[in-house]
């Protein structure tokens, strides 16, 4: 049988056209444009952020049921990291100096990788130089270590001698006024986004 | 004389209509890689699902190896740029960056295009890598896109995205 070239050229091109419109339906066929309404990841459902009590750096015990009422940014960290932590801590300042008087209603709470250096007064005092409303929270390496266990936080110790460091989770966890879990900002967002996220859990 | 008049008249006639076919067909294949390449992309969902599927938990303490995410996700802005984890398992998983509930997902958007590096335990080297590419530019990057789109949708079944 000989083949014919005009009538290859023609299916050629109707196989293209057909393969075009194909297309056309797969990327046109419902355009149900639904993005989370947060900048951080959502979990759904949100369930309770799991409770712990631990020394505070206020003179008192730090539990999440003493928050109840107010968006908690729950992060995790040691007073000697060198980048990770001041700029998540500075980030959250500058988070609440744009929540204005919504500010009042948040509550940023720090808690120790590194118990043993980390005490409640060089918490204090490394908090402080962010935002005198932080509160930084430590206890016994098991009590620690069974707070990051319930929020799936690791932290490794690295190097030696006294200069170690400690390989962390770096994202926070934002709790809302009823104490659920609702979303998980991971690190290098800015203030813009956290101020986004707390207005949207004041309002819901 | 007539009837041969009559043949050469749609012998030319035919193979003027298959001109104009070959030419009508040309513009719209033109039009349609002009449209592919031009016309915005719309999407029905962003999210990039991966599962942890039931029994995960069970067959890992059987001593089976699983590995439910891959070591580096490749996601596109305004495309699928929601990463949404579930944990369909009977336990607590660490997935991605964070622990899930079992029956919970976690939705995580990105607004950036950039390499995002996440601790993970789920992985032997500890870290998931997730690499947001630009949205596809109008022109070849979009036509591109349409034509890999295409590709897998015709090649590759759904559940072959979906670990």
């Amino acid at each position: 049988m000989r083949l014919n070239p005009n009538r290859l050229r023609n299916h050629a091109a109707a196989l293209l056209l057909s393969l075009l419109f194909a297309s056309v339906s797969i990327t046109t066929c419902a355009n149900a444009d639904v993005r989370p309404e947060l900048k951080a990841g959502v979990f759904n459902p949100p369930y309770m952020a799991p409770e712990f009590s631990l020394d505070g750096t206020k003179n008192s015990d730090v539990t999440l049921a003493r928050y109840r009422g107010k968006v908690v940014l729950l992060t995790f960290g040691f007073t000697n990291c060198a980048a990770v932590c001041p700029t998540t801590l500075a980030t959250l300042a500058q988070a609440r100096s744009g929540l204005g008087k919504a500010a009042a209603s948040v509550q940023v709470i720090y808690v120790t990788v590194d118990p043993e250096r980390d005490s409640v007064a060089r918490m204090r005092e490394f908090l402080a130089a962010f935002d005198p409303s932080f509160i930084g929270a430590t206890g016994t390496p098991a009590a620690l270590a069974a707070v990051r266990k319930k929020y799936g936080v690791t932290a490794i110790k690295q190097g030696s001698g006294r200069d170690y460091a400690m390989a962390h989770t770096s994202s926070i966890f934002l709790i809302d006024r009823a104490g659920k879990l609702r979303a998980l900002m991971p690190f290098g967002h800015d203030p813009a986004d956290f101020v986004h996220d707390i207005k949207f859990l004041l309002a819901h | 004389m007539r009837p041969h008049l009559l043949k050469l008249l749609m012998r030319v006639a035919g193979r003027e209509w298959r001109r104009l076919t070959a030419i009508a067909l040309s513009l719209l294949a033109l039009g349609g890689i002009g449209w592919a390449a031009l016309a915005p992309i719309q999407v029905s969902s962003h999210d990039e699902l991966f599962e942890i599927p039931h029994g995960t938990w069970a067959r890992r303490m059987a001593g089976e190896k699983i590995e439910i995410l891959p070591h580096t996700i490749h996601l596109t802005l305004g495309l699928n740029d929601v990463l949404l984890l579930r944990n369909k398992d009977e336990v607590p998983h660490i997935f991605g960056p964070t622990l899930i509930m079992p029956g919970q997902s976690f939705s995580l958007p990105f607004a950036q295009a950039s390499t995002y590096s996440f601790q993970c335990t789920a992985h032997a080297n500890g870290q998931l890598n997730v690499i947001v590419e630009p949205t596809p530019a109008p022109g070849w990057e979009r036509l591109h896109w349409r034509w890999r789109k295409l590709s897998n949708a015709v090649w590759h079944s759904p559940e072959s995205h979906h670990h």
